[in-house]
């Protein structure tokens, strides 16, 4: 316990502690996303992940923004363990024929309203694996997608930042 | 000829052995041709003599070529610091060959691999369901890897049988493919009576991209980008594999600089890892105040990646002949004051975990894989070492990691704990390696070279994070590659997390699974 204590005030808040231009720039992304989430949603955005056969460096990064240093819920995103209880699907990978059921029926599970977003170069049209012969492809030709947050994989601060797009068109 | 003794030892087993060739291309490698006959008994003999697992067999489609298939079989040989590989050829009609599984069990799953990719059948293997091509959506007759393979051609689709365990009490829980976290597809199917598991299933495979296809007829250099994207958490153990069967085959030499700055990066890349696995640990017995701060160090060390290559996964860092990245005297010094803080909160991170009486009473004997299931099994890597295997491939193949006085972190007792501590020592001894090698870093070597273009076969390997990454690459002369099988140390690691769970509690299936910290991707390739 006392090891937990002194770190805590040791560490303080890691958020500001980064390198200080890119704490800037999360903390004024975050901060429209936030805005555009209480604007947009009432308070909060629930997603729900599914990875339809990626490398993991996409589900690495999204945990990352997740993190203490970016911690994404601070801005009213949440990942959500079911998809009954989100509004958007997160999608990553090039969707292997094993996953293309999984997908279909986690998107069929999913309460309306809700919406698709697909996450890194895989998720778009295959990418590296799109001549493959287990491969689907795009995800858009599956379920509607609203938005592509490109990256192989993206960083934390490219997914705020392309939430942020999509929310000020919608 | 070369590795006389190596045939001698096997003519102790069988007193009549004549191999058809023995060529040694490598020094790291003795490749013994046998015929059909012969293949299974020379493979256990191998077997015996090496303690070795098999550590890999795969198949060759070489009907164009030589009218056959080839079959390769590799094992490991830590004594002499080399690889031995046993080919036959086998007839092109009605393929087939005697299965090691029953007496091999580490061939198993291998053999299933060949049988659903080649058409070749493994006779009198007791199990040859699909592992990665569902035959829900897959008709059987299709085999992928045989070079006449254009596309899918309509067939029987079928269901895949669980093995049923049967029973007054006994039910199934049946968990994924999408799983409740940020996290790849599996499908776990446990059979329980009250709350201890009696067995798994493991059904992988949904991450199945067919890696292996697509590095058919690619160049060289198109083919590292592939490679970084098997397995995303370890784009650098698979692109250094790959890297390296590539050197080996156009016979490239590499510069020491290059070799110290893979050597930092693989190391860069363990840690973040690592110290990411003893997070989810914590996680996984709802301890959240280490496995946040565990996320803090992982950040920082994706952070140093960036800074010192432009990528946080050490992608595009590695090519053939060295790497783009070089580690100038500013970086340098970057690098060894990030190492620094790392090493202090790192230490911080172990007295929070070692000092909480009720986390420790969560890890201690949960799980355990003990040594001769993992032996059988064939586990590789962190997991074998945490259950008293004394195998890793930095110890005896590398010459930096000699120079810098390598110590392998080892533990007996097999279970989530051990596999804690085997991670935390071994981040500790990456700092300490990291530290070495930049010291041996210079300002005037350049760090790649210009290979050229050859034809021939090769065994890549590193040791990654979670063990031994191979590649076996075979190229023609225009540097086109022909074949390419690799094996990631999570396809026969995950069989060991099956046997781990028995007898343990439905809830602590999380915490083994995260204590072993294998890769979907990687397996499903």
């Amino acid at each position: 316990m006392i090891h937990i204590l002194k770190n805590r005030i040791l560490k303080g808040i890691v958020t500001r502690q980064i390198e200080p231009e890119l704490s800037k720039e999360i903390e004024a992304a975050g901060s429209e996303l936030r805005s555009l989430i209480r604007k947009k949603f009432g308070r909060s955005l629930h997603i729900r992940e599914i990875d339809t056969g990626s490398c993991g460096a996409c589900e690495s990064e999204i945990i990352a923004a997740n993190n203490p240093v970016y911690d994404l819920q601070r801005f009213g995103i949440n990942f959500v363990a079911s998809p009954r209880h989100a509004d958007c699907l997160l999608v990553t990978g090039p969707v292997s024929k094993n996953m293309l059921l999984a997908l279909k029926k986690t998107y069929d599970a999913m309460p309306e309203p809700k919406f698709v977003i697909t996450c890194g170069d895989c998720a778009l049209n295959g990418g590296l694996f799109k001549s493959s012969y287990y491969v689907e492809g795009a995800v858009k030709d599956i379920v509607p997608v609203v938005l592509h947050i490109p990256g192989c994989p993206p960083s934390p601060l490219q997914i705020i930042l392309s939430l942020n797009a999509l929310l000020q068109k919608a | 000829m070369g590795g006389p003794e190596i045939i001698a030892e096997i003519k102790n087993k069988i007193p009549d052995f004549v191999p058809l060739a023995v060529l040694q291309n490598y020094p790291d490698e003795i490749n013994i041709k046998v015929s059909p006959q012969v293949f299974k008994d020379t493979c256990l003999a191998l077997h015996k003599i090496l303690f070795s697992a098999v550590a890999a067999l795969f198949a060759l489609d070489e009907r164009k070529e030589r009218g056959c298939f080839e079959i390769n079989s590799i094992f490991v040989d830590f004594k002499n610091s080399r690889w031995i590989t046993v080919s036959m050829d086998i007839p092109q009609e009605n393929p087939g060959f005697d299965s090691l599984a029953k007496s091999m069990y580490s061939a198993s799953l291998f053999e299933r691999e060949i049988w659903e990719m080649f058409g070749i059948q493994p006779k009198g293997h007791p199990d040859l369901r699909g592992l990665r091509l569902h035959n829900e959506v897959w008709a059987k007759e299709n085999y992928p890897l045989r070079k006449d393979f254009r596309k899918m051609q309509s067939g029987n689709l079928s269901d895949y049988k669980f093995s049923r365990v049967e029973g007054d009490g006994i039910f199934e829980v049946p968990v994924g493919p999408v799983h409740a976290g940020i996290i790849g597809p599996g499908h776990f199917r446990f059979s329980v009576a009250g709350e201890p598991i009696i067995n798994l299933e493991l059904r992988l495979g949904f991450a199945h991209r067919g890696v292996e296809k697509l590095f058919e007829d690619k160049l060289y250099y198109d083919a590292v980008g592939l490679s970084e994207c098997v397995c995303g958490d370890s784009s650098f153990a698979h692109s250094l594999a790959f890297t390296h069967a590539i050197e080996k085959i156009s016979g490239t030499s590499i510069p020491m600089q290059a070799v110290y700055l893979r050597g930092v990066f693989l190391e860069l890349e363990r840690m973040y890892n690592h110290v990411n696995g003893i997070g989810g640990i914590a996680t996984d017995v709802g301890f959240s105040f280490p496995a946040a701060y565990a996320s803090i160090i992982k950040e920082a060390i994706l952070q140093l990646n960036a800074r010192l290559t432009g990528n946080r996964y050490l992608k595009k860092v590695n090519t053939i002949g060295g790497v783009l990245a070089d580690i100038d005297e500013t970086k340098k010094q970057v690098l060894l004051g990030s190492i620094k803080h790392l090493k202090r909160d790192f230490n911080e991170l172990v007295k929070i975990l070692y000092s909480s009486v009720s986390f420790m009473d969560r890890v201690d004997t949960t799980g355990v894989l003990r040594r001769k299931t993992a032996e059988d099994l064939g586990v590789v890597g962190l997991i074998g070492r945490a259950s008293g295997i004394p195998a890793d491939l930095r110890k005896y193949f590398s010459g930096i990691y000699k120079e810098a006085g390598f110590k392998m972190a080892s533990q007996e007792s097999g279970d989530v704990l051990a596999r804690l501590r085997v991670r935390i020592s071994e981040f500790q001894e990456s700092c300490r390696l990291i530290e070495e090698f930049a010291a041996r870093l210079n300002k005037v070597e350049k760090s790649r070279v210009e290979p050229e273009l050859k034809a021939g076969s090769a065994l890549g390997y590193a040791e990654g994070w979670r063990g031994p990454v191979l590649y076996w690459v075979k190229a023609d002369p225009a540097g086109l590659i022909q074949r390419c099988k690799i094996v990631d140390p999570s396809f026969l690691n995950w069989q060991g997390l099956a046997y781990a769970v028995l007898g343990n509690i439905i809830p602590d299936f999380p915490l083994c699974n995260k204590s072993f910290d294998l890769s979907y991707a990687g397996n499903d390739l």
